[in-house]
Order: structure tokens, then C-alpha cells, then sequence
């Protein structure tokens, strides 16, 4: 049965079967990893049957243990606490909290359910950790925001790649294949496995990626790189950005981010003789206080070198979460409504509330992004309740241990999962939900295009789907049951009615046209006649602003929030290993891959090593001002001598988030989840 | 209130004004500018024809600062905390800020200043000497050979830094041009003798013709007369001769100077409600007459003026000549104090390093040639952080060696993306998996990214012989 993996963006093609009672997956020949599949999709199935997996609601009773329930008494205890602190508190008392990873439809049902069902201004999702800084840039930019604004197999025929902190050869494997021909320049601090293939590799200091974009752009100006035919006709503001760039001259460049001048010229007329070039921004560039600037930055040079909206060339962003793009395009994100519409424009709330059949006055407004809301979690004012779907935060927010204690602050906290997550082993009530394999929905991959996801087998006995789970509390909260389908098919095609006219427009694309096998790009209006192709490339005529033009960005470097001091020397950058996604709740419970990369360790420089009188295999202890992380030592010579790296896929007091600090873009709320300022020393266990 | 007045609008009051707003001072701030700011390292560029002079002006102030150009300041009466200026006019101060930079330090020579003969201080220096800008914003053509000075030789006079990257700029421009210096080689106040030979050596590459060791005597339009009775066809001559402090103003008002204003660590001269910045200014005995100087000085005044309580601590100092190709940097002053000094020169290749170190840590160098390192090596020193152990890989800016592809171990994992090892691998093998894609099958090695499959196959060609 054809599917799609269930982790990353790139949504691997999958054939899924069973053999003596087991699972088994394959990769099947979807263009975008034809034939292929990293460990993680390999390993999957057994995330299916992991011994520990949920099967039963699980509440905590008055002496705190947790014991198994039934769902009626579950779901009727969470109904009844929710309608108490609603009735104590007031409606933005409860709090919702989403992921990347829900369907297309649970996204969708998800937002409704906050605004409808709960009144709540208060939702958001781990998404916000992801990609708002890129798709705020984006937005800006070009008016509208996919990942990938052109098809992944175009990067095939690409001669000059810029990947910009971005390492898909350990994220996404699979990927690699169409890089392959591209010559490539990667922007990173260190030299991953990315890095290793490159042409040319940038080495950036952590944080200072934005001066480096900026010198970029300097010297395409300076050399005569700059496409002014392009720029005159397709673009507006490029005069407020060179005045910005003229001062980042590459020398400048150079002593700011020690990417020596020579590299940043060879770089940019790499990208400039090209007659098919990209450039691509990740994690690394983005998850900056200054991730939005930054990634305007890399789109600035992008249109002053005309590749964007030019068959065969462009920008892109390389989405994280398996459904990172159509999770920020359906409602569960707080400032906005289905069809990546605005909660704020009067007539997106018109229209969607006539879709949900509510007055438009009744739709609350934005409330708090992610980590602003995490931090208010039992707070005077803040959320004293919280849902959570298909997320982590104990392991995957900044300054973890903070968020940590505010979860527990609050009275009461839900979190749907299927496996017991270290969020979900601090809840109140646990509610044991289906999983990729076992359910139906679409997801929406980097490259745009909605996919479906088939059920092979049904979920356990005693595990409900997150629809189901929606519709049965909605109904004890006092909603029409039909406004929740648990069907969902139904739940697509009211999604696709509510992103009707909207910037990611659904409305043309359904069920039956993508079970034949259609190849559905959003946005993909519906039609009286001829059914819309849908829209793989966009922007070859026109920029989706109503000028039809793309806008160039006057952004300016600053520094790190966190500047390194005489006490904490040295910069942490963290990030992630091939062999686990995201906070690990899936693939810690996999033994293959806890076998290829099972437990944290921090990458250091071996000068820095001995240094700070560090060895290899040995515990360490790196600190920041929030707390401190115990990570094994690796050597790697490669690093740069001021930089230690740490993954952040482990839990306890592995949990490299417990040092990241949760300063925040402007624009896009997003953490500074790639430098702060630490110390590394030996650890010894307390005897 | 009458707020800050600001005297100057080169580098270091731009800057100064921009974060002033930054920094969240709110009072009214004024400028007097005889000329307006540019962006001085940028001339070299607008020289060479690649950006048009209009790209070198930085963006407008913030909003609310009043800026007045073409007014000169030349009077400040400090009892009336007023400044006199040549229209006549008279503004009120409570705190005024000297940014009156430096002057070109004019030769006294037959010809100069006079007809053909220019510095290189502002935009309209500079234009006309390339045959058009190549490129850039705006693109309109900068000059041009009618109104410009035409096509024909050009003489630097001056082989410090500015003269250098002038006489690269008017090679990229395709410029005949003589440089003049009185030194035994160009920067010789920063370079020993075997950096100096190759700045030289890349100079005459460049096509530069190079009269070192002599000096100016007379200049007339088409020709420069030098000590040695030698004629250099020159219809410009550029003077890149250093500068001076400019402390007329201050020297007028009665405020202590030496070379430059003197300043204290809160940039204060001697009186509390006048301070200085930039080349005008002289901090612990120092005048630097670096734009990162200058910068610095501005952004510690604009914390002090909104309020904030900090101490100007002059940051470690970088020359980075600019001159694309042409990789060279000066960190630190010259002979500094140092117990190691680290040395690679490698003339065929046009690469020379001289590094002191004190502790581990970078005191002074030069480096020439070497572009990896100084990158690398300017921000160790910045930054005050040690050097690496391998020295050598340090300035030949190469990375620790990553392990070889011969001989590797059992558990060498091979295949990444599927955590293969080359012992599953060849289990595989002897388990009947004899190529490609069986081991694939088999093991799962080469689905992932795929880039192992080279090794693979080499794998399954050399096992054969290792089973016998």
C-alpha cells in the first residue's frame, strides 16, 4: 500500500506491507526519493508496535499517580476540568498547543476546535520552532510562503546550489540525490556531512550568518552580478538594501563571520555564472533572535542575482516537520485562519466564519506565539490549562527546564500522543491516539504538493484518532457534533471550502483526484471547468503581492543575543543527527537507531578540548545562564575552535534545549535556538 | 533643550547619530556637515568604475536628526554653548560632539594643490577616473571620458594603505598607473622587508609600475618630476600622503590637543560637555585613523549620551588591505611584545606569515597570501582566544585531516544514512550478496543519500581477494 514516511518534510514515497503479522516498508519510486530511504524510514514500522506504545487513556489521580481509564470517564474529566477553568478564568485560560507533524486535517480541526469549541485566543504549535522565520521572510518577499516554490526534482538540473544552514545529508537523506549534480556552497559553522560535499564551504561563526549574506550581496553588486533587468522589472526596494549592504563590504564580512573574503567572492560568482542556480536557507540560519532578517538577507541576494520566479532557478526553504508547510497553513498557528489567511483581516474572519457557520465577532484574535505562551502557562493571566497534540515541548522548547516547570504549574495538562513522551509523562490526562500507519489524511510536503497518507492497519484497541478525540470532547464542551467529522475526507473537504481564495488555496484538490495519482501543488482553485493542474512552480509571471513584484528587504546585521564572556567562552550551536527526528519520542523507541546515535554528546574542537581539559568519551558538563546539560565529549577537529555543537533529541538532563535561550525574533517569535553562550568542564557523578 | 550638536559628517558622526536612536536617545540631535558622508572605503570601488559614487552613501539618519551640509563650523564659544559657522549662523549646545575627522596632509610641492592633482577622500574625488561603472545601483555612467579626466596615466604619490589599494583600483579600472613612495617598499610602516617585497611583487603583477625609495619634486599636468631627475607621465596625480587630525576647532576653543583632540575613556576633552570621536581624536596617546576605530568610538559615545554606563576600551586593531585578489592583513601594532613568534614564507607562492604570540595568544602579525588564515587569524586575535595547536594547519588554513578511505577498521561505518558498517557489509557478502544491489538488499547500504555506493562497490571488488 502506497503511503509516505512518516517523518521529515520530504515525505518519502513508501510501500507499506505485512509479513508474519509485521509491518514492512519499502521505498517506492515517488520522484522525490525514488527508490530511496534513510534508517529512519527503513526503522518506522517498529514505532508501531514500540512496547510501551499507548493503548489506554491514562489520569492521574489525587494521590498523582496516573492509572488507565476508559475514555468516557477521560474525555468527560477533561471536558468538565476545561468548562471549570473556563468558568473560573475565562476562555483564554485553556491553551492549545499543535505540531508539525498532524495531517492537514487535524491542523485544520484543531484551530477550529480552539476558536469554536474552546473560545480560546491561545493556540500555537512547535512549528513556530521551525519555519516562521523563513516564512516570514517569505511572506514578505514574495507575498505568499512554500518551502519550496518549484518542484524538489527541479534542484536536479541545477549547476550552483547555496544551502545556508542546512545539512540535508544527515536530515534528509534522500534528498542528496538531487543535489548531486550542483556544484555546492554550504553556509555552516561546522563541517557536516553536507558540508563535506560542498564545492566550497562558508564557515560562518554562529550567529553572524546575516553579515555574511549582506557581504554576499555587496560583492554581486560590486562585481557586476546584479540581474538589473530583473530588478527593475520584478522587484521593488533594492535601493533601501544597498544602502544597508554598501557598508558590508566583503573585508568587513570577513572580520565579522571569518569567512575569509576570497570564499565569499568565489561564492558568489559561483552562484552568478550559473545559468541555473538556487539558493536554500535552513534550521541553522533561521532559528536566530534574528532568524526573519537573516533569511530576507539570503532572499535579497536570491533576487539581486534574479534567480527567484526564473524557470530553473530560485529560493527556497527546506521544511523540518513531515507536515511543516500545510501545518502552517490551516489555523493552528495563533495568528491566523485557514487558507494561510490573517486572524487580524476582516474579511479572512467573514469568510471562514460563514464556512464554520459562526459570527465572524465570535472568532477571537491572536493570542500568544509559541514560547511566549509556554511561558505564561500557569502565570497570573496566563493559560491554567493546556491540550497538546503532537508535540514535545519538554524536550524540544528553549530553556527546557523553564518550560518544564510552567507545564507543571498549570491545572490541568492533556497531551494526546501515542507514545508516553516526556511531555506526555507530566500530564494529567493522557489521551493514547493513532499513528501514521493507521490513519487516513493528506500532508502537505516542502515542495507543496498535498499527499496522502493511507491507513494500512487500524490503531490498537483502546486508541482513538485525534479527529475522534477532537469531536469527543467538543461535543461534551457543548458543540454540534457535526461540526467535528471524524471522517477525514469530510474534514479535507470543509478545509478545502475554508482555504477557498485564500494564498494557500486547497479548494481544487481532492481525495478522488490525488487516489488517481495527480501531482497537486497549492494553491489549486477549484474550477466550473477544466479541473486546475495545480501550481508546481510559482511566481514564473508574477510575485503574489498586488504589485506582482517581489520586495527586497532593508535588514541590517546585529549581533547574538547572547555575547560569549570570560565566564561561558565558548558558543553552543545545536541541531540534529540522522538517526533521530525531532525530540525522539518516536525514534528513541527504535533500537536500530539508538543503536547508530543513542545518547547526547557534544562535539568539541580538540584544542578547545584541551582547553577546558576535556576527553574524549568522557562526560562533560556545558552550561549556559539556563541551566546546565551532561553530554558525552566527541572530538572533531573540523569544529571551529570557539564552537561546541550539541544535538537536541534526548531527553533529561540530555536535553540540549535546557541551555538555548528563548530570545525572540521580532517578526517571527522565533528562538534563538543556534547560539548561546557556555562553558564546557569534566563531569563526575555526585557519589 | 538644545541637545546634541554634532560637528562633521564623516564616518564616525554617521554612525554616532544612527545609533544615538538606536540606543534610545530621544533629545534633538543636530549635524553640521561641510560635505556629506560616504562610505570612504568604498572610493577605491567607485575609482575602479564597479559601484557609481552614489553607491557609497550610506542610508539618510534616522528621521528626527536635523542634518546641515555645506556649513562649516569655525568658532565655538563655550561660555555661550554655541557653535559660529561660516553662513553666519550660530547653534546651541548641551553636548557637542567633534567629528571633524582628518585633512589630507598636502606635500608642499610645484604643481600641488593645482590643476590634474586630487585626494581621495570623497565621491567627488574619485569620479571620472574609471572609463564608467561597470555595474551597481542606479548604473547611470559616473563620469566618463569627456568631462573626467580622460584616460591617461595616473600617479599615486603615497605607498601607505589608501595608495595601495588606489593603485589596485586603477589597475581593475585599466589605468596606467605609477606608484611613488619614499619607503624602501609600499606600507613599509607596517610591513618588514619579506612581506614588503611581495605586496611589491604583486603590485608589478598588477601591472603597477612601482618607484620606490623616491619622492616627489615637482608636479606639472602630464608630468611628475621625482628626486632622482626621473620623469612619470602622470595626467593625475592622486595624493595619498596620510592625513591629519583635524583640530582646528578644538585647538580654537581651547581644548588640549597633541597629535589629535585629546579625549578621556568617556570620549570627554577637556570639557565635560565636549566630547570627540573618530580621526580627530586622540585616546591614551592614540590617533588609529580606522574607520573600526572610528565606529567603535561612535557607538561607545552613543550608549554614553543615552545614558548607559560604559568605558571606551579601544578594541584590538586589523588593516585589511582592500584589494580583490590581493589577500594581506596587519593585526596589531608593530613589534609587538610577544614569546614565540611563528613564521611561513613561501615566496614562489606569493605567501608570507609572521605571527607573534605571547601565552598562546596573537600580540602582532602580518599575513600575505594567505586568505584562509586571516580570516581565521584576525578573529583569534579579536577575540583574544588562543591559537590552535597546529599552527602550520592554521596558516596554511587547513582543517585537522579527516580519516583516509584505506584500510579501514570493521566497524567503519560505511553507509551513513543506514549506520552500515563494512562488517555487515562483508557478512553480507559471504552470506551471498556478491554485488550492488544485493548488498543494498541485504543490508540497506546506498539507499539512503546514496554517495556511499562508490565505496561500496570498491568493498565488494576487494573482498573477493580477503575471503582467500
Amino acid at each position: 500500500m502506497a503511503t509516505h514516511c512518516p517523518y521529515c518534510a520530504l515525505q518519502c514515497g513508501t510501500l507499506l506491507g505485512r509479513e508474519h503479522g509485521a509491518v514492512t516498508v519499502r521505498p517506492s519510486a515517488f520522484p522525490v526519493n525514488s527508490g530511496r530511504l534513510c534508517q529512519k524510514g527503513w526503522t518506522a514500522p517498529s514505532v508501531l508496535s514500540a512496547p510501551d506504545r499507548l493503548r489506554a487513556p491514562r489520569v492521574r489521580d489525587g494521590d498523582g499517580r496516573p492509572r488507565p481509564a476508559g475514555w468516557d470517564e477521560a474525555l468527560d474529566l477533561v471536558a468538565e476540568r476545561l468548562r471549570a477553568v473556563r468558568a473560573e478564568h475565562g476562555a483564554d485560560a485553556v491553551a492549545v498547543f499543535g505540531g508539525g507533524g498532524l495531517t492537514n486535517e487535524k491542523a485544520y480541526l484543531l484551530g477550529k476546535f480552539a476558536r469554536l469549541a474552546l473560545g480560546t485566543s491561545q493556540i500555537d504549535y512547535n512549528g513556530r520552532f521551525c519555519m516562521s522565520s523563513a516564512a516570514a521572510a517569505a511572506n514578505a518577499a514574495f507575498g505568499v510562503d512554500r518551502g519550496l516554490p518549484f518542484p524538489v526534482t527541479d534542484l536536479g538540473a541545477a549547476e550552483v546550489i547555496l544551502l545556508a544552514g542546512a545539512n540535508p545529508a544527515e536530515t534528509m537523506p534522500p534528498l542528496m540525490r538531487h543535489l548531486d549534480h550542483a556544484d555546492l556552497v554550504v553556509v555552516d559553522p561546522r563541517r557536516t556531512r553536507t558540508a563535506e560535499r560542498a564545492a566550497l564551504h562558508l564557515q560562518p561563526a554562529p550567529g553572524t550568518d546575516l553579515a555574511l549574506a549582506l557581504g554576499l550581496l555587496h560583492i554581486a553588486v560590486a562585481e557586476g552580478h546584479l540581474d538589473k533587468e530583473y530588478v527593475a522589472e520584478r522587484t521593488t526596494g533594492f535601493d533601501a538594501v544597498w544602502s544597508r549592504a554598501a557598508a558590508w563590504w566583503p573585508e568587513r564580512a570577513e572580520r565579522v563571520t571569518g569567512v575569509p573574503a576570497a570564499e565569499q567572492y568565489e561564492a558568489v560568482r559561483a552562484l552568478a555564472r550559473a545559468r541555473r542556480a538556487y539558493v536554500l536557507t535552513g534550521r541553522g540560519v533561521e532559528q536566530h533572535s534574528k532568524g526573519t532578517d537573516t533569511a530576507a538577507a539570503f532572499v535579497n541576494l536570491a533576487l539581486a542575482l534574479g534567480l527567484p520566479g526564473r524557470r530553473g532557478s530560485g529560493y527556497g526553504t527546506l521544511t523540518g516537520q513531515g507536515n511543516g508547510q500545510g501545518g502552517r497553513e490551516h489555523g493552528q498557528k495563533t495568528d491566523q485562519l485557514p487558507g494561510y489567511r490573517s486572524i487580524t483581516d476582516p474579511e479572512a474572519r467573514a469568510r471562514v466564519a460563514k464556512v464554520w457557520g459562526v459570527d465572524p465577532g465570535s472568532l477571537p484574535g491572536p493570542g500568544r506565539s509559541a514560547y511566549e505562551l509556554l511561558d505564561a502557562l500557569g502565570t497570573e493571566g496566563g493559560p491554567r490549562a493546556l491540550l497538546v497534540f503532537g508535540s514535545n515541548p519538554v524536550v524540544s522548547a528553549p530553556r527546557a527546564a523553564h518550560v518544564t516547570e510552567r507545564l507543571a504549574a498549570l491545572d490541568l495538562l492533556v497531551v494526546a500522543d501515542f507514545v508516553p513522551s516526556e511531555t506526555a509523562a507530566m500530564a494529567d490526562v493522557v489521551l493514547p491516539v493513532a499513528q501514521w500507519a493507521e490513519e487516513e489524511g493528506t500532508m502537505t510536503s516542502l515542495e507543496g504538493r498535498v499527499l496522502r497518507r493511507r491507513a494500512l492497519l487500524p490503531p490498537p484497541a483502546g486508541v482513538r484518532t485525534d479527529l475522534e478525540v477532537l469531536h469527543g470532547l467538543a461535543v461534551r464542551l457543548g458543540e454540534p457534533g457535526h461540526r467535528y467529522p471524524t471522517d477525514p475526507r469530510a474534514v479535507f473537504d470543509e478545509l478545502r471550502a475554508a482555504s477557498a481564495g485564500g494564498r494557500a488555496d486547497y479548494s481544487g484538490i481532492t481525495y478522488d483526484r490525488l487516489e488517481a495519482g495527480e501531482a497537486l501543488h497549492w494553491p489549486c482553485p477549484r474550477t466550473s471547468g477544466a479541473p486546475h493542474p495545480g501550481t508546481p512552480r510559482l511566481f514564473l509571471d508574477r510575485f503574489a503581492h498586488p504589485d506582482g513584484r517581489a520586495r527586497f528587504a532593508a535588514v541590517d546585521h546585529r549581533e547574538p543575543a547572547e555575547p560569549v564572556t570570560a565566564d561561558r567562552p565558548l558558543y553552543a550551536t545545536t541541531g540534529r543527527v540522522l538517526a533521530q527526528y525531532q525530540s525522539g519520542a518516536q525514534t528513541r523507541r527504535v533500537p536500530e537507531l539508538n543503536e547508530a546515535a543513542g545518547e547526547v554528546f557534544v562535539q568539541v574542537h580538540p584544542d578547545t578540548a584541551e582547553r577546558f581539559g576535556l576527553e574524549e568519551g568522557q562526560l562533560a558538563l556545558v552550561s549556559s545562564a539556563r541551566g546546565g546539560t551532561v553530554a558525552r565529549v566527541r572530538l572533531d577537529g573540523t569544529l571551529r575552535t570557539d564552537t561546541v555543537f550539541l544535538p537536541f533529541h534526548f531527553p533529561g538532563r540530555g536535553r540540549a534545549n535546557l541551555l538555548t535561550r528563548p530570545a525572540l525574533d521580532p517578526v517571527s517569535r522565533m528562538p534563538e535556538f543556534k547560539v548561546c553562550a557556555v562553558r564546557v568542564e569534566p563531569w563526575a557523578e555526585p557519589s | 533643550m538644545s541637545g546634541v550638536l554634532v560637528v562633521g559628517y564623516g564616518p564616525a558622526a554617521h554612525r554616532l547619530v544612527e545609533r544615538l536612536r538606536h540606543h534610545g536617545h530621544h533629545g534633538p540631535v543636530t549635524v553640521l556637515g561641510a560635505e556629506p558622508a560616504c562610505h570612504r572605503p568604498l572610493l577605491t570601488s567607485v575609482l575602479a568604475g564597479e559601484l557609481p559614487p552614489e553607491a557609497a552613501v550610506p542610508p539618510p539618519p534616522p528621521g528626527d536628526t536635523r542634518v546641515l551640509l555645506g556649513v562649516r563650523a569655525v568658532r565655538v564659544d563655550r561660555r555661550a554653548r554655541a557653535v559660529h559657522t561660516d553662513d553666519g549662523s550660530v547653534h546651541p549646545y548641551d553636548t557637542l560632539v567633534l567629528a571633524t575627522g582628518a585633512r589630507p596632509d598636502v606635500p608642499r610641492l610645484p604643481g600641488v594643490p593645482g590643476e590634474g592633482v586630487r585626494t581621495v577622500r570623497s565621491p567627488a574625488d574619485v569620479t571620472g577616473l574609471a572609463d564608467g561603472p561597470r555595474s551597481g545601483p542606479g548604473g547611470g555612467p559616473g563620469g566618463g571620458p569627456g568631462g573626467g579626466p580622460g584616460a591617461g596615466p595616473v600617479a599615486v604619490l603615497g605607498g601607505g594603505v589608501l595608495g595601495v589599494e588606489t593603485a589596485f583600483a586603477l589597475r581593475r579600472a585599466g589605468r596606467e598607473v605609477t606608484l611613488v613612495h619614499p619607503g624602501p617598499h609600499p606600507m613599509d610602516h607596517l610591513l618588514d622587508a619579506r612581506a614588503g617585497a611581495l605586496l611589491a611583487a604583486r603590485l608589478a603583477e598588477y601591472g603597477v609600475r612601482l618607484c620606490p625609495g623616491r619622492r616627489a619634486v615637482e608636479y606639472a599636468p602630464g608630468k611628475l618630476t621625482l628626486t632622482d631627475g626621473r620623469m612619470v607621465g602622470a595626467d593625475t596625480l592622486l595624493l595619498c600622503t596620510g592625513v591629519v587630525p583635524d583640530t582646528r576647532l578644538a585647538r580654537q576653543a581651547g581644548l588640549p590637543v597633541r597629535r589629535g583632540v585629546v579625549v578621556d575613556d568617556r570620549l570627554r576633552t577637556g570639557d565635560p560637555r565636549i566630547h570627540a570621536i573618530g580621526d580627530c581624536a586622540e585616546h591614551a596617546g592614540q590617533v588609529p585613523g580606522l574607520l573600526s576605530c572610528a565606529w567603535e568610538q561612535a557607538e561607545t559615545l552613543a550608549r554614553l549620551l543615552a545614558g548607559q554606563r560604559v568605558r571606551h576600551r579601544p578594541a584590538r586593531t586589523v588593516v585589511r588591505l582592500r584589494a580583490p585578489g590581493t589577500d594581506l592583513a596587519v593585526l596589531g601594532p608593530p613589534g609587538a611584545p610577544g614569546d614565540e613568534s611563528v613564521t611561513l614564507s613561501d615566496p614562489s607562492r606569493g605567501r608570507y606569515a609572521a605571527l607573534t604570540l605571547d601565552g598562546d595568544r596573537i600580540t602582532g602579525g602580518v599575513l600575505i597570501g594567505l586568505p584562509r588564515a586571516i580570516a581565521a587569524v584576525s578573529r583569534l586575535h579579536d577575540r583574544d582566544l588562543p591559537v590552535p595547536a597546529g599552527r602550520l594547519a592554521l596558516l596554511l588554513g587547513s582543517a585537522a585531516p579527516g580519516p583516509g578511505r584505506v584500510e579501514l577498521p570493521d566497524d567503519t561505518v560505511l553507509c551513513f544514512c543506514n549506520n552500515v558498517t563494512r562488517a555487515a557489509l562483508a557478512a553480507a557478502w559471504r552470506a551471498g550478496a556478491r554485488d550492488l544491489p544485493a548488498l543494498a538488499a541485504a543490508t540497506r547500504a546506498t539507499t539512503g543519500c546514496g554517495t556511499c555506493a562508490d565505496d561500496v562497490r570498491r568493498l565488494c571488488e576487494t573482498l573477493p581477494a580477503a575471503a582467500r
